[in-house]
């Protein structure tokens, strides 16, 4: 086995590892902003979620129960965005705002009160977490070439969590385009009034993308706290749930585009790791920060339409009012 | 003819002293989920913040940097938009300060420092200029592109920091300090020149830049052309359309100056306090910016109080965590999200019904 | 006799302040074609939404088929077999014709089998009605005709037995019209039930059964259309109220001000708007241009205004070119003494949000006397707002006071003063009395007749007929955009002006009959 296929191999391995929370939070971005809600509160509510399936897990040493716990915990925050954006036609930006500032706040807070670690939580034995999985013949395909090496070292040993995500990829796509309410959802999203006038109540159908939303995200922070680490600390989305915004406009709103930016910035995370220090022939030292930039410069350039063009939702982020005739 | 205009004290006064209230109602319950007593802790905030000359050094150190990044939020909503990129905004303003007093140090002071002032507003002006332009001529939103120059203005500064920028020798990402004549004078350094002895806090002549800027604000909303157009845009833009007044050209004149303003805060961290670039210094100052604009209804006087309300806060939140170790300082952290969320978000929830109870009270019908 | 259709009696509501349906009573017969006509505000739009479960009544019952039903969302609506053509369509433009006639209608969890069984039905009505849709074609691609016909077939395809049709003709050419007018009689025929909301009369005249006439939310009449004509309605539409009387002497009509040459205006969409207008307007002269609100009056000030940028044609003023919508925008045209009231001062012509004085100088907040340099002098803005309201007798004569807070007439005074009082050698004025009080009306009257005396050029577009000849020394009347007829005021009447607003007359290319 040649030493830079290895390297490919474990770049992907991390890659993937690194891009799971981020695919979390981008699914849970879509199905809000597809129903014409904007959700700049992922990286609150994947917090939250990384925060309650921690103090969970420890409490109770079961990652299930830790995962529902998160999955409530963030439940709660799509509610009170829902409530501000849906009932009360606020403004769904300073809404994500206020969840993203809560999240921060309450997870160091509660965090140091229960537990008086500095905001973590204790840390979590392999028993209250999710594991590594090493999927029916992985050892014993290792050495055949190529096919093997990959099926090792990139397919099998991944948590249950990770393979959930992957497959909520085509589940997405399926109950987005394949459903009635993914019709409708969608539809609501372009032009609330055709939803209306169809005799479909537009209320209901965002609180639930809303609701959908807050779950994924409580999937995205359970993976980081107990299954990618061993517990919760301060802060441990770290920006997370804004490149995954990032990855939602570069992928268009769709979902099979959004599992392949959410996997390149995941793979220019894990790249931006390795580089750390290394130095190439010819060109030197790569800026580590250069590659972490990467995610958000495409970003801008996408949304200033100068290669493509991101379209969001036509209605997006705009209170629904029957305008009065 | 049924609506009147509602007093100013019923709009500007208890509507947003309601929602304020439901915001530190629900803060108290914080304190008290964990296990302690939330007017306790308040009489310890308070007394922390205001009770010594120490304290509200402290308390007024901290507001020089929201009043700051709170004017940005609010210059930029009333043409309309949401700038919510003070924080990386305010970075930039750093750089730009530590790059005129790094590069010109042999300067005389009365030149040097205000080109470092200057520095820090152009450089938070140009951090916005891009979000702005595309926003005026290309419709890219300028809440994702503003969040996204946070990330930029952040993963820059590290970049610069540990590289380029980096005091030899120095293990810590931050630069050489700056000349004595590049950095701002304490308040109670101030205050000896004319025989007072004060404490020795942060506390420095920013601050006065803070309550000028306010000021100005005020003049340009509300006492000049410029100021007249900026809120014609953000209220009605079809309205600014038929005045000849162009909403693309206004909308990046009044993120620029957002941008400035939100620039200027460095004047108080970096050329008042560190007298050197350092990481992070902003420590989220541009989101609280949010939160002071939001309560201080984008007025300048509200945004004053609303800063000092957020300095008290922030000073008596770490007296707090000093005192009850169950409750650190995110405290106040949790207090600005509720904030936001109830002045902000929610902000109509409860107006409808403070304007019922009020014309039942009064029999007069009012529109909030 | 069967039970009719629709009754609908009694039917009440308010929006606020604006009564917008006064106890309106309507009685559709099954298998008619039934004309609802009216200006806008007349309160057509409401009565339908309020059929169509869009809205709910303030009181008022309706009875379907002769049951009576409570229909308190669009789903009941649906259900009793009501189907709406919307004026702006009700479509998701992302989405395939399939998608969006199956929308809401889609028969299960999954889309796949109530997808085939719509395109089934979609295949059936097409081939039926003639009506050529693809049924895969994204909606976003097609052509405003296609548009219209995905919507019949949306509401036909969830089995719609009664048809409402909001302004189908507004984006339709005129070979389109006839299309949709035999596909209407041919449904009508068939025992649906149909109703065309319009304000455009010979349309009205071509193909329904019955009209019914609104005006100011109420109901004044139902005609066979076969015992009308396009005149009578018109007269019905607009009223007849007390005659106005307006005291002014003959006009003295001086130097060409405003000099309009083959004007052609496209909307967004490419339509053409404002179709060849060739017009002149003299110094001491009102020209009053009449017709039925959204023929092309709106586009015409507005691009005279500096708005919008005209697709050919020119215009001068004294005599010089404009660039309008150019390098001529509206300060620069201000700057040239151009002033515009326009017709719609909520969305235009003032900042409600703001106190009346800083409304006040909207457009002129550039202006000297307003302060030194960038400043502006809150007690010069003040004590000019002060002077305007004393002179145009606002009331209150607050200046500080919030402008969305004062009524309609004296909302209008305030731009009026702002306009007038600044000297215009040409003041453009749109629909300068609409919502606007009795008292006021007379008052804002004779500023503008003032105005001409003092020489100076009036244009003037008003869809209140009377208004127009009152005021008017020459009338253009106005109809899809054309210019179809001039008349002075005093060789003219309501019947003739009614053939002219309904695109009737000897020099006006015929609509399909």
């Amino acid at each position: 086995m040649s030493e830079a296929f290895q390297l490919i191999l474990l770049a992907v391995d991390s890659a993937i590892r690194l891009s799971v929370p981020l695919l979390y939070a981008c699914l849970a971005g879509l199905y809000s902003e597809r129903s014409g809600v904007v959700d700049i509160g992922l990286e609150g509510k994947m917090l939250i979620g990384a925060f309650a399936a921690g103090a969970v897990a420890s409490l109770v040493p079961n990652p299930w129960l830790g995962l529902l716990a998160a999955v409530m915990a963030s439940g709660l925050f799509a509610l009170v965005h829902g409530f501000a954006s849906i009932s009360q036609r606020g403004n769904q930006i300073v809404s994500g705002v206020a969840i993203n500032v809560l999240a921060s706040g309450l997870t160091a807070i509660l965090g140091n009160a229960w537990f008086g670690q500095g905001g973590r939580t204790p840390q979590l034995p392999g028993s209250a977490r999710f594991n590594e999985i090493t999927l029916p013949f992985a050892e014993a395909l290792r050495p055949v070439p190529v096919v093997g090496e990959i099926y090792y070292e990139v397919i099998s040993g991944h948590s249950v969590l990770v393979y959930l995500a992957l497959a909520m990829v085509p589940l997405t796509w399926f109950l987005l385009y394949r459903t009635s309410w993914g019709l409708r959802l969608r539809a609501v999203g372009e032009n609330p009034a055709a939803v209306d006038t169809a005799g479909l109540s537009v209320t209901r159908l965002r609180y639930s993308a809303v609701i959908m939303a807050g779950i994924l995200c409580g999937f995205g922070g359970a993976y980081l706290s107990i299954a990618q680490s061993a517990g919760f600390i301060t802060d441990m989305t770290a920006g997370k749930g804004f490149i995954a915004l990032a990855a939602l406009i570069f992928a268009k709103w769709r979902p099979l585009p959004a599992l392949g930016a959410c996997f390149l910035f995941g793979l220019l995370d894990a790249v931006a790791l390795r580089i750390q220090g290394v130095s190439f022939p010819g060109i030197g030292q790569v800026p580590v920060q250069a590659i972490q930039a990467l995610p958000y410069i495409l970003t801008v350039v996408l949304l200033a339409g100068f290669i493509g063009k991101a379209t969001p939702p036509k209605a997006v982020g705009v209170p629904y009012l029957k305008d009065r005739s | 003819m049924s609506a009147r205009t509602a007093p100013v004290w019923l709009t500007a006064g208890v509507v947003p002293l309601v929602n304020v209230a439901v915001a530190f109602l629900a803060a108290g319950l914080v304190v008290a989920l964990i296990g302690e007593n939330p007017v306790e802790a308040l009489q310890i905030m308070l007394r922390g913040a205001l009770g010594s000359q120490y304290g509200l050094g402290y308390t007024l150190y901290y507001t020089t940097s929201f009043i700051f990044t709170g004017l940005a939020v609010a210059v930029a909503f009333h043409a309309g938009h949401f700038n919510i990129g003070g924080e990386g905004q305010a970075l930039m303003g750093g750089l730009g300060a530590a790059l005129v007093a790094l590069s010109l140090p042999f300067l005389p002071w009365p030149l040097l420092l205000p080109l470092c002032v200057l520095g820090a507003a152009a450089a938070g002006a140009a951090w916005v200029f891009i979000p702005a332009y595309l926003q005026a001529c290309r419709g890219s939103h300028i809440v994702i592109t503003t969040i996204m120059f946070n990330f930029l203005a952040a993963t820059l500064l590290v970049y610069l920091l540990v590289g380029p920028m980096k005091m030899a020798g120095s293990m810590a990402p931050e630069t050489a300090k700056f000349v004595p004549g590049a950095t701002l004078p304490l308040m109670n350094q101030m205050a000896a020149w004319f025989g007072l002895t004060i404490t020795r806090t942060p506390l420095n002549l920013s601050f006065i830049f803070a309550i000028l800027a306010a000021i100005f604000v005020w003049v340009l909303i509300w006492r000049t052309r410029l100021g007249y157009a900026i809120r014609t845009v953000g209220a009605n833009p079809d309205a600014a359309v038929y005045a000849g007044i162009s909403p693309a050209r206004i909308t990046v004149i009044a993120l620029l100056i957002s941008g400035g303003l939100a620039g200027l805060m460095a004047t108080n961290e970096i050329l008042g306090v560190q007298g050197r670039l350092i990481n992070e210094f902003t420590a989220g100052a541009g989101f609280v910016g949010i939160a002071v604009a939001l309560m201080g209804r984008g007025h300048p006087f509200g945004i004053v109080l609303a800063a000092l309300l957020f300095g008290v806060l922030y000073q008596g939140g770490a007296e707090l965590a000093f005192d009850k170790p169950k409750i650190t300082r995110e405290m106040i952290i949790v207090i600005q999200g509720f904030v936001i969320l109830f002045a902000g978000a929610l902000e109509m929830m409860f107006a409808d019904r403070i304007a019922a109870l009020y014309a039942r009270l009064t029999g007069k019908l009012v529109a909030v | 006799m069967p039970a009719p259709a629709i009754q609908m009696t009694g039917i009440d509501k308010r929006f606020g302040a604006v009564h917008a349906n006064k106890a309106v009573s309507l009685t559709v017969e099954k298998g008619t074609v039934h004309g609802l006509i009216g200006e806008n505000g007349a309160g057509k739009s409401t009565l339908m939404s309020i059929l169509y479960g869009f809205y709910a009544a303030d009181s008022g019952t309706i009875a379907i088929n002769g049951k009576p039903s409570l229909i308190r969302n669009p789903a009941d609506a649906i259900h009793s077999g009501i189907g709406m053509v919307h004026q702006h369509f009700m479509l998701v433009e992302t989405f395939t014709v399939v998608e969006n006639v199956m929308l809401g209608a889609e028969g299960g969890v999954f889309t796949a089998k109530g997808a085939a069984a719509v395109r089934a039905k979609l295949q059936a009505l097409s081939y039926a009605y003639g009506m050529d849709v693809n049924p895969d074609a994204v909606v976003s691609e097609l052509a405003v005709g296609e548009l219209q016909r995905v919507e019949i077939l949306k509401a036909l395809v969830k089995g719609a037995d009664i048809l409402i049709l909001d302004e189908p003709t507004a984006v339709l050419t005129p070979s389109e019209v006839e299309k949709l007018f035999v596909l209407l009689r041919r449904l009508a025929g068939e025992g649906k039930t149909i109703i065309i909301v319009t304000h455009k009369l010979k349309e009205i005249i071509t193909v329904t059964d019955r009209v019914s006439v609104m005006r100011r939310g109420e109901m004044v009449g139902t005609v066979e259309t076969s015992n009308t004509s396009p005149a009578d309605l018109a007269e019905l539409m607009v009223g007849r109220r007390v005659v106005l009387t307006v005291e002014k002497g003959p006009a003295n009509p001086q130097a060409v001000v405003l000099d309009v040459k083959d004007l052609t205006v496209r909307d967004a969409r490419g339509t053409i708007r404002l179709d060849h207008a060739t017009f002149q307007v003299r110094a001491g002269e009102i020209v009053g241009i009449a017709g039925v609100s959204g023929n092309g009056q709106s586009e015409l000030l507005e691009t005279i205004a500096g708005i919008r940028k005209p697709a050919g044609g020119t215009v001068s003023l004294n005599g010089a070119l404009l660039d309008c919508g150019g390098s001529d925008d509206p300060t620069a045209l201000r700057a040239k003494g151009l002033r515009h009231v326009p017709e719609d001062r909520h969305r235009m012509g003032l900042v409600k949000p703001f106190e009346a004085a800083e409304s006040a100088i909207l457009g002129c907040s550039d202006e000297p006397g307003f302060g030194a340099g960038p400043f502006l002098d809150r007690d010069a803005v003040l004590a000019d707002c002060v002077r305007k309201m004393e002179a145009f007798d606002v009331r209150p004569a607050d200046p500080t006071l919030r402008t969305a807070l004062f009524s309609g007439g004296n909302q209008q005074k305030i731009v009026l003063a702002r306009e007038i009082e600044r000297d215009p050698k040409l003041l453009l004025i749109g629909q300068p009395t609409r919502g606007v009080d009795i008292g006021a009306i007379e008052f804002i009257h004779k500023r503008i007749i003032g105005l001409r005396d003092a020489g100076k050029a009036v244009l003037l577009v008003s869809t209140e007929l009377d208004e127009v000849l009152a005021l008017s020394d020459r009338v253009l009347v106005m109809c899809g955009g054309k210019i179809t007829g001039e008349r002075r005021p005093e060789d003219t009447n309501e019947q003739d002006m009614g053939l002219l607003m309904a695109g009737v007359s000897s020099d006006a290319p015929k609509v399909a009959a």
